[in-house]
């Protein structure tokens, strides 16, 4: 397969067209722009339907109404206009209306600044809307796989009927790098997974009264509200035993283990590598799904040697520590190493930070 | 081996298309790594912009880095900004028509080309930044020079006429970098 050069962004676009992709929108916020920007003229190649809404909570509506009829639908933002979603996207999950929707995440609270930051961690992992509901949520750290992330997506989407969260910091949003696209589904095959493998999507199923499709985000009744979260959490509980994913590097005999996601996972295995050659025993854990959190890496860590965790995140305070202190325990003590407000995580940053935890654990 | 370049000049002297250009061969030209970061934020023709472009044989862990092993500038506010950034021994490529102040650094390489006057000379100012990729390319040879020029015949090319002009800026510029190479 011959690698393309693209942005971060326009590979999460193209790949949701080759996943069968074929209703998006979208309402402009930096820095995920290029997203309906490349889509706007996409979509149209494809018999595809691009909206501009003239809002985000009309546009996750939008898409709300068509995954209700079976198509594979998309939205995406920007950490702000994430928040306003999230009407929708409780919606969806309420519903269980598969889509995938796209977070380019920038600096926060509020509309904080339009640089890159990972200050919707919590947002993104315990509460994107009311109701409890949970999505699964990948975080890519490279523009590879955000491509393939999103193509996966809405695999997880369908087979789960539930949101899938690409949570994707504006670094790699923005970065260019060299990808190799994933194969672009044929006509027939996106009419297939439209038509024939959703029972449920509103577009008519013939006469017979029990096989009405219905589409209902919420219940009259307390008894069948009562069933519908049940079987939800269900749901939810098979992910922290099957689909928590997490790339463990050179974990087996560290004394220290960084932890991060995205682009702070990637300047942290420079630094991994870095002290590596200095003959440090220290690795990584990135998790790949930052939902369900991959609580089995920690687990399978060596705590007679580990002696400390360093939580590195473009984000203050510290937000996914708070699952790392879940998974990890009492087993080891956890430091942080954050920044925040738009500076891209700094390697020299991280590097003093871990030396400083070789000095402390001696 | 990694090369990090930051290039920083005015918006609207083509700063992003450099680097972008320069990119696009890395990506072509075989199995090396290459990352291109833009700034972004209220971007405007006359305001700042730069971008970072990491080349590599290996993965690229950081993508904006703190030290640079090649800084091309083309304004006095970027060399003021950046030249910190550039590590000794390092390359400094000036755009001499713009940038008037003294470089005090003396541990570094400097490479001086007047991209903005040559510009003119060919009868269009947008290309000055066609000529400082050839300058940096003539210089460093971090790319194949042919690789670069099907890059720009492709990306610049949907207006076919430019071409020959945009062929003639990157020679141009190849042939002060690649006599700089040689002094």
């Amino acid at each position: 397969m011959a690698r393309i050069f693209m942005k971060g962004c326009e590979a999460i676009a193209e790949s949701a067209v080759r996943a069968g992709c074929r209703f998006f929108a979208g309402y402009p916020i930096t820095p995920q722009n290029e997203i309906p920007e490349y889509l706007s003229r996409r979509m149209p190649e494809v018999g595809g339907v691009f909206v501009q809404g003239e809002s985000e909570i009309a546009s996750v509506s939008m898409v709300y109404g068509a995954a209700s009829a079976g198509c594979r639908s998309m939205t995406s933002s920007s950490s702000p206009g994430i928040a306003l979603k999230s009407e929708g996207v409780s919606y969806c999950a309420s519903a269980r209306v598969p889509m995938v929707y796209a977070n380019i995440s920038r600096g926060g609270p509020g509309v904080g600044s339009i640089q890159p930051a990972q200050m919707d961690y919590l947002q993104a992992t315990k509460a994107s809307g009311n109701g409890g509901f949970e999505m699964m949520v990948f975080a890519p750290a490279s523009v590879q796989e955000a491509a393939d992330m999103t193509y996966k997506a809405f695999d997880y989407a369908d087979r789960d009927r539930n949101p899938v969260l690409i949570l994707c910091d504006g670094v790699i949003g923005t970065l260019m790098e060299p990808v190799e696209l994933p194969e672009m589904k044929t006509s027939e095959e996106v009419a297939a997974i439209k038509n024939s493998k959703k029972p449920w999507s509103c577009i008519g199923h013939g006469s017979d009264y029990a096989t009405r499709a219905w589409i209902q985000p919420g219940q009259w009744s307390t008894v069948t509200q009562q069933q519908e979260n049940e079987k939800a959490a269900a749901l939810y509980e098979s992910w922290r035993k099957n689909d928590a994913r997490a790339e463990e590097y050179l974990t087996e005999d560290a004394e220290v283990v960084i932890t991060a996601y995205g682009i702070s996972a990637r300047v942290s295995k420079t630094v991994v590598d870095i002290l590596r050659a200095r003959g440090k025993k220290i690795g990584l854990i990135r998790p790949i799904t930052v939902h369900p959190f991959p609580v089995q890496s920690f687990e399978r860590l060596d705590y007679s040697r580990v002696k400390a965790v360093l939580d590195v995140e473009m984000a203050i305070p510290a937000l996914m520590a708070q699952d790392v202190e879940k998974a990890v325990g009492d087993r080891a003590p956890i430091h942080t190493c954050l920044c925040s407000g738009g500076n891209i995580m700094k390697k020299e940053r991280v590097l003093a930070a871990a030396e400083k935890l070789f000095e402390l654990v001696k | 081996m990694e090369t990090n370049l930051l290039v920083a000049g005015f918006g609207g002297q083509g700063v992003m298309v450099l680097g972008k250009l320069l990119s696009h061969a890395a990506c072509d030209s075989g199995q090396k790594n290459v990352t291109f970061f833009p700034s972004y934020g209220a971007e405007q023709r006359g305001g700042t912009a730069n971008c970072y472009v990491v080349i590599s044989d290996d993965a690229i862990g950081v993508p904006v880095g703190d030290t640079m092993d090649d800084l091309i500038v083309m304004n006095d506010p970027s060399l003021n900004k950046f030249i910190g950034a550039l590590k000794p021994s390092g390359n400094l490529f000036v755009n001499s028509s713009i940038v008037k102040e003294e470089i005090k650094r003396s541990d570094i390489s400097v490479v001086k080309a007047p991209v903005t006057e040559l510009s003119l000379k060919l009868g269009n100012p947008k290309v000055l930044n066609v000529i400082m990729l050839g300058v940096y390319v003539g210089y460093t040879n971090i790319v194949d020079e042919a690789v670069v020029e099907e890059v720009i015949a492709r990306q610049l090319g949907k207006n076919a006429d430019l071409i020959p002009l945009n062929r003639e800026a990157f020679h141009m510029g190849l042939d002060i970098g690649k006599e700089r190479r040689k002094a």
